[in-house]
C-alpha cells in the first residue's frame, strides 16, 4: 500500500514515536485495541457525568415545586444528559467494544486504517471536552438533545451554537470511525472467515457503521443550517422568512431514528454472542438473526416520522409511518424468540455476564411493547412528549444497550485485562440495577399517563405527580449505587492483581478468545484459518451432525493457541505509532471555538488540521528500522 | 432467583393497572371526560391488552426457560446443538406481524377520523401559542366585540367553551406579532396544545396551522399544558378549559361582549388611570403590550376581563387570580416569580401595586 518513497520524519526534525508502552504511548497509539480501551474509559466518564446529570434531574423532580435547578439550570442539564448519554457514551462505548473486538473476531492484526481510528478517538474525546466546554463560557445547551427549531436558533445563549459545533465535530469522529470499520469486517476478515461465519456481533458492527455512514450526513445538513441560522443570520427554520422549522424535524428525525438503532444493535451483537456461550449451544437461527438485523437497519430509515405524528404532517404521512412503525417490531420480534429458542435446552450458567444479558432481553420486551403502542398514532397524540415516552425510550436505551454493555464489561473483562471482576459484586450489581432501574423508569410509564410532560423543570402539588416521582428518584439513587458497585469491583479487581485461571474462562465461542489475555499488539501470531461459524468452539469439540451432541476435540487434532507468547511476534510489521491524528484532531476544536469567538482562530486551526493531515499523508504507515 | 425478574417487571405492569385508578393524578389520560380523549384512551386500552399477553408469553417463557433449563450443580452434560428451524422461525415472523395487523386496523381508521372536518354548527377558536402562555380568539361572526368597530372576543390562560358543542381549534404560533419591550419580535417557537382529559395534543408550529376538533359534554375545569419544549419556562406554561353548560356559556359570552366593567371603587379607578397611561418617570406603560377593553396592544395577555370567575389562572396559568399575594409579587417582579417572563420589572411602588390589584379585581 504505502510503497510511497517518502523521507524519514526524523529529517524535519520531528522524531517519530516508537514507544508502545508507557503514558506518552496512549497519545500516539494506532493499536485498535489501546483505542478501544481509551474509548471505553472516556465513554464510561461522560456516562458518569451524565448520570450524576440525571440525578440531578431526578432530585429536582422529587418534590413538587423543586428548587433545587432554576428553569435555566434544568434546561441545560436535561439536554446535556441527553446529549451526554446518546453521543459522548452510547455510541463510544459501542465503538469501544467494535474498536477491540472487531479485528480479534475477524482474525485481523489491526482495523484497516489505524491511523484513521486514532484520528476518530481523539476528535470525539475532544468533541466531548468542547461541548463540556460550554458551561465555563456562557452556558451549556438548552434546547434539548433534539434541538427543535425554532426555539435553538432564536435562544439567546450561547448553549445551541455549542450543541451544532459539538456535534459536527463528534459526528466526523463517528464517521471516520464508521467507514474504518465497515472496510475492516469487509476487507481484513481471516482466511475462511466469509460473511456467514462472521459472529453476529460483527454482523450488527456492519449494519451498524453503514446505518452511520448514511444517517450522520443528514444531520450533518441540519447542524450547518442550524449554526448559520443561529451565527450568520439565515432562515431556514424561520417561516416569517420562508424557512420551515418542520424542515429540521425532518433532517433531525432522520437521522435520529436510525440513531435509536445505532444504539441498540450492537446490544443485540453483544447479547447474541453471550447468551450461546452460557447456554453452551450454538445461537438459534443465525441467518434469522443476521437479517432481521440488517432488515432493521433498513426499515430504521422508514419510520422517522412517528417522532412527529403531533407536528400535523396529515392522515397520509400519519398512515404510512404508524403501519411502518409497527413493521420494525417484526424484526425485532424475530430476534427475541431467537434469544428464547437459544435458552431453550441449554445448559443456562448465570455468570454475571448472563444476567446483564438476559437482563437486557427482558428490559428491551418492555421497551418494545410500549413502542408498538406509539405506532397507534391516535392514542400517541396523548402519550407523545410525556414521560410515557421517557419511560418507553429508557426501558429501550438504557434497558437495552446498557445492560449489555455492563454484561460485556463482565465477558470481556478478562480478554482485554487478564483480570476477572468479582462475580459476587457484579451480581449484587445486577439485581441493584434490575430493581433501580425497574424503580425508576417503571413508574414513568404512569406519570406519563398521568400527564406528566417530558422537560418540565417542575409539576405543582395539585396534579398528584408527587409519589411517583418520588418513587423514581428512589430508584435513580439505586442504579447510581449498582454503577457504584461495578466500580468497587473494577478497584478491587485490579488493585488484586490477581492472575487468570484460564486464558478462556467462559469456555467461549468465537476468535478472540485464541488470543492470549490480554492479545499481544499483533494479535494473531499466525493469522487463523476458519473453517466454520464460532470457530473456536469448534476447534474444542467436535459435533456430531446426526445426533447433535458435542465431545470434547481429541488433544492435537485442532491447533492450540501457542502459550509461549514472549518470542513470538518477531517479523510482523504493524502500524508504527503517530502523532499525526492527534494534531489533526486537535485543529477541529480550535476551528469551532474560531466560529465562535474570532476568524483568526478558524484559520489557526485550519493550518493545524492542513498540517496535521499533511503530515499524516506523507508518512508511511509502518516507520522504516 | 429469576422470579426477581418478573417481580420489577410485573410492579411495572401493576403499576401500569393502579395508574388508571390512581385517584389523585387531576390531569390524566386515563380519566378521560370529552371526545377524542375517550377513544384514544380505549384504543390504547385495548392495544395494553394485547401488549400485555404478549408480555406475558414473552417474559413468563424466557423466566420458564430460564428456571427449566438452569445448571444444575454436580449435573454435567453438554446440550444438544440446534442451529435453527426454519419452519418456526417464519412462524414466529408471521405471528407478530398478524399482531400488528390487527392493531393497525382501528388505528388507520381511527387516524383518518380525527383527521374529518368540523361539523357546521362548530365554534371556532383560534389559539394562539406565546412564550409562555396561552391566548384564545374567539373568531365565530357573533363572538365579537368592541364599542366601535368589532373585533374577537379575546381571552389569556382559561378557554372557556360550552358543553355539548363541538369545538374547532386553530392552532398558532404567530403570536399575534408580539413584541419584546425592547422592540425585538417575541420567538415565535413551536408549542403543543394539550388537554389530557380532553383531546390528545397538536403542535402549534410556526408558519402552519394544525386543527383540533373536540367536544366535552360535562361542564367542569380540565387542566393542560404545553407538550412541546418551548424555551426557558416550557414547564410554567399552562393551561384550562372551563366548559359551561350552555345558559352559563351564554351569561359569559353576554358579559364578554359587554367589554369590561366599569369602574368605581376609588382605589380601582386610581389603579385604571395608572393602567391607562405611561408610568412616571419613563418607567413604561402597561397598555404597550396589555389591553383592556378598547385601548391597549395584544403583546401579551387581553385583560378585560381578568376577575371574571372562569379566569381562574394568571401568567402562564400558574398562580390562581384570587390569590392576592401571587398577583402583587407578580407585579413587583415577574422574573423573580417566573424566572425569563416577558413581563418586565417597572420598579411599581406598593401603593401602585396595591391600586392595580384593585383595578384588575374590579374587571370582572
Amino acid at each position: 500500500m504505502a510503497s510511497v518513497s517518502v523521507t524519514g520524519t526524523s529529517s524535519r526534525g520531528l522524531r517519530r514515536p516508537s514507544s508502545l508502552t508507557g503514558f506518552w504511548s496512549w497519545f500516539t497509539t494506532v493499536d485498535h485495541k489501546k483505542i478501544g480501551i481509551m474509548y471505553g474509559v472516556s465513554a464510561f466518564v461522560f456516562f458518569i457525568v451524565g448520570g450524576l446529570e440525571a440525578l440531578l434531574i431526578r432530585t429536582q423532580l422529587a418534590q413538587p415545586d423543586g428548587t433545587l435547578l432554576n428553569a435555566d439550570q434544568y434546561n441545560q442539564i436535561f439536554t446535556m444528559h441527553g446529549i451526554t448519554m446518546i453521543f459522548l457514551f452510547v455510541m463510544p462505548m459501542s465503538a469501544a467494544f467494535f474498536n477491540y473486538l472487531l479485528p480479534l473476531m475477524l482474525g485481523a492484526r489491526d482495523v484497516a486504517f489505524p491511523r484513521l481510528n486514532a484520528y476518530s478517538f481523539w476528535v470525539f474525546l475532544l468533541g466531548g471536552l468542547f461541548l463540556y466546554s460550554s458551561p465555563f463560557l456562557g452556558g451549556a445547551p438548552n434546547g434539548g438533545w433534539f434541538g427543535y427549531a425554532p426555539n435553538s436558533t432564536t435562544d439567546p445563549s450561547i448553549g445551541m451554537t455549542f450543541y451544532a459545533l459539538g456535534l459536527l465535530i463528534t459526528g466526523i469522529a463517528s464517521a471516520a470511525g464508521a467507514v474504518n470499520l465497515a472496510i475492516t469486517i469487509i476487507n481484513m476478515r481471516a482466511p475462511g472467515m466469509s460473511l456467514f461465519r462472521m459472529p453476529v456481533f460483527v454482523w450488527m458492527g456492519l449494519v451498524v457503521q453503514f446505518l452511520l455512514v448514511f444517517a450522520l450526513p443528514i444531520i450533518t445538513v441540519g447542524l450547518f443550517e442550524l449554526l448559520f441560522d443561529r451565527r450568520w443570520g439565515t432562515h431556514f427554520f424561520d417561516p416569517t422568512a420562508g424557512g420551515d422549522p418542520i424542515l429540521w424535524q425532518h433532517l433531525f428525525w432522520l437521522f435520529g431514528h436510525p440513531e435509536v438503532y445505532i444504539l441498540i444493535l450492537p446490544a443485540f451483537g453483544i447479547i447474541s454472542e453471550i447468551i450461546p456461550v452460557f447456554a453452551r449451544k450454538p445461537l438459534f437461527g443465525y441467518q434469522f438473526m443476521v437479517f432481521s438485523g440488517i432488515a432493521i437497519g433498513f426499515i430504521g430509515f422508514g419510520v422517522w416520522a412517528h417522532h412527529m405524528f403531533a407536528a400535523g404532517l396529515g392522515p397520509v404521512a400519519n398512515t404510512a409511518f404508524g403501519v411502518s412503525t409497527a413493521i420494525i417490531a417484526i424484526p425485532t420480534g424475530v430476534k427475541i424468540f431467537n434469544w428464547m429458542a437459544t435458552l431453550h435446552g441449554g445448559d443456562l450458567r448465570f455468570t454475571s455476564p448472563m444476567l446483564y444479558a438476559i437482563g437486557a432481553v427482558t428490559m428491551f420486551v418492555i421497551g418494545g411493547l410500549s413502542g408498538v403502542t406509539h405506532a397507534v398514532v391516535p392514542s400517541d397524540y396523548q402519550q407523545t412528549d410525556t414521560y410515557y415516552v421517557v419511560a418507553h425510550f429508557h426501558y429501550v436505551i438504557f434497558g437495552g444497550s446498557v445492560f449489555a454493555f455492563f454484561g460485556a464489561f463482565h465477558y470481556w473483562w478478562p480478554k482485554v485485562f487478564a483480570r476477572q471482576l468479582s462475580e459476587t459484586l457484579g451480581k449484587v450489581a445486577f439485581w441493584i440495577l434490575l430493581i433501580g432501574f425497574n424503580l425508576t423508569f417503571g413508574p414513568m410509564h404512569i406519570l406519563g399517563l398521568s400527564g406528566m410532560i417530558r422537560r418540565e423543570y417542575t409539576y405543582p402539588e395539585s396534579l398528584g405527580l408527587t409519589f411517583w416521582n418520588q418513587i423514581a428518584t428512589l430508584g435513580a439513587f439505586l442504579i447510581a449505587l449498582s454503577v457504584l458497585t461495578f466500580m468497587v469491583n473494577v478497584l478491587r479487581t485490579h488493585i488484586r492483581k490477581q492472575p487468570l485461571a484460564s486464558e478462556d474462562p467462559w469456555d467461549a465461542r468465537t476468535l478472540e478468545w485464541m488470543t492470549p489475555c490480554p492479545p499481544p499488539v499483533y494479535n494473531f501470531e499466525e493469522i487463523p484459518q476458519v473453517h466454520s461459524l464460532d470457530e473456536f468452539w469448534h476447534r474444542k469439540y467436535v459435533e456430531d451432525e446426526k445426533t447433535g451432541t458435542l465431545v470434547p476435540a481429541q488433544a492435537g487434532a485442532a491447533p492450540e493457541h501457542d502459550d509461549d507468547h514472549t518470542e513470538a511476534g518477531h517479523g510482523i510489521h504493524l502500524p508504527s505509532p503517530s502523532y499525526w491524528p492527534l494534531v489533526s484532531a486537535v485543529g477541529l476544536p480550535v476551528i469551532a471555538y474560531g466560529v465562535l469567538y474570532s476568524w483568526w482562530l478558524v484559520a489557526a486551526g485550519a493550518l493545524v488540521v492542513l498540517v496535521g493531515f499533511m503530515g499524516w499523508a506523507v508518512e508511511p504507515s509502518v516507520a522504516e528500522d | 432467583m429469576r422470579k426477581k425478574v418478573l417481580w420489577g417487571v410485573g410492579l411495572a405492569a401493576l403499576a401500569l393497572l393502579l395508574a388508571a385508578c390512581a385517584p389523585e393524578a387531576t390531569q390524566s389520560t386515563l380519566k378521560p371526560v370529552g371526545e377524542p380523549a375517550i377513544e384514544q384512551k380505549r384504543l390504547f386500552i385495548a392495544v395494553v391488552w394485547i401488549a400485555a399477553a404478549v408480555f406475558v408469553i414473552v417474559e413468563g417463557g424466557i423466566l420458564f426457560l430460564v428456571i427449566h433449563y438452569r445448571h444444575r450443580k454436580g449435573r454435567e452434560r453438554m446440550p444438544k446443538q440446534t442451529h435453527g428451524n426454519t419452519r418456526l422461525e417464519i412462524g414466529w415472523t408471521i405471528a407478530p406481524a398478524l399482531v400488528l395487523a390487527v392493531v393497525m386496523v382501528p388505528t388507520i381508521s381511527m387516524i383518518w377520523d380525527l383527521a374529518r372536518p368540523p361539523s357546521p354548527g362548530a365554534l371556532n377558536i383560534t389559539v394562539q401559542g406565546y412564550q409562555w402562555w396561552w391566548g384564545f380568539q374567539y373568531s365565530d361572526a357573533d363572538m365579537t366585540v368592541g364599542s366601535g368597530e368589532q373585533r374577537p372576543i379575546e381571552i389569556a390562560d382559561v378557554m372557556v367553551v360550552p358543553t355539548g358543542r363541538e369545538i374547532y381549534l386553530s392552532l398558532e404560533a404567530e403570536g399575534g406579532g408580539a413584541k419584546n419591550t425592547d422592540g425585538t419580535p417575541d420567538f415565535q417557537v413551536i408549542h403543543s396544545f394539550w388537554v389530557p382529559e380532553l383531546f390528545g395534543k397538536q403542535d402549534v408550529v410556526p408558519g402552519r396551522t394544525n386543527h383540533i376538533t373536540f367536544q366535552v359534554d360535562e361542564a367542569g375545569t380540565y387542566t393542560g399544558q404545553c407538550a412541546e419544549f418551548c424555551g426557558l419556562q416550557h414547564g410554567r406554561m399552562k393551561l384550562r378549559v372551563v366548559a359551561l353548560d350552555p345558559d352559563d356559556w351564554e351569561l359569559w359570552v353576554v358579559n364578554q361582549q359587554q367589554g369590561p366593567a366599569l369602574v368605581s371603587d376609588p382605589l380601582a379607578k386610581q389603579g385604571e388611570e395608572i393602567f391607562m397611561n405611561p408610568l412616571s418617570g419613563g418607567r413604561g406603560a402597561c397598555t404597550a403590550c396589555h389591553a383592556v377593553g378598547d385601548v391597549g396592544a395584544a403583546a401579551a395577555p387581553n385583560l378585560s376581563h381578568f376577575n371574571e370567575p372562569t379566569h381562574e389562572c394568571f401568567a402562564g396559568c400558574n398562580w390562581e387570580t384570587s390569590d392576592v399575594d401571587a398577583l402583587k409579587a407578580w407585579l413587583r417582579d415577574p422574573d423573580a416569580v417566573k424566572m425569563g417572563a416577558k413581563m418586565p420589572n417597572y420598579q411599581l411602588s406598593d401603593d401602585e401595586i396595591d391600586a392595580l390589584v384593585a383595578y384588575l379585581y374590579s374587571l370582572t
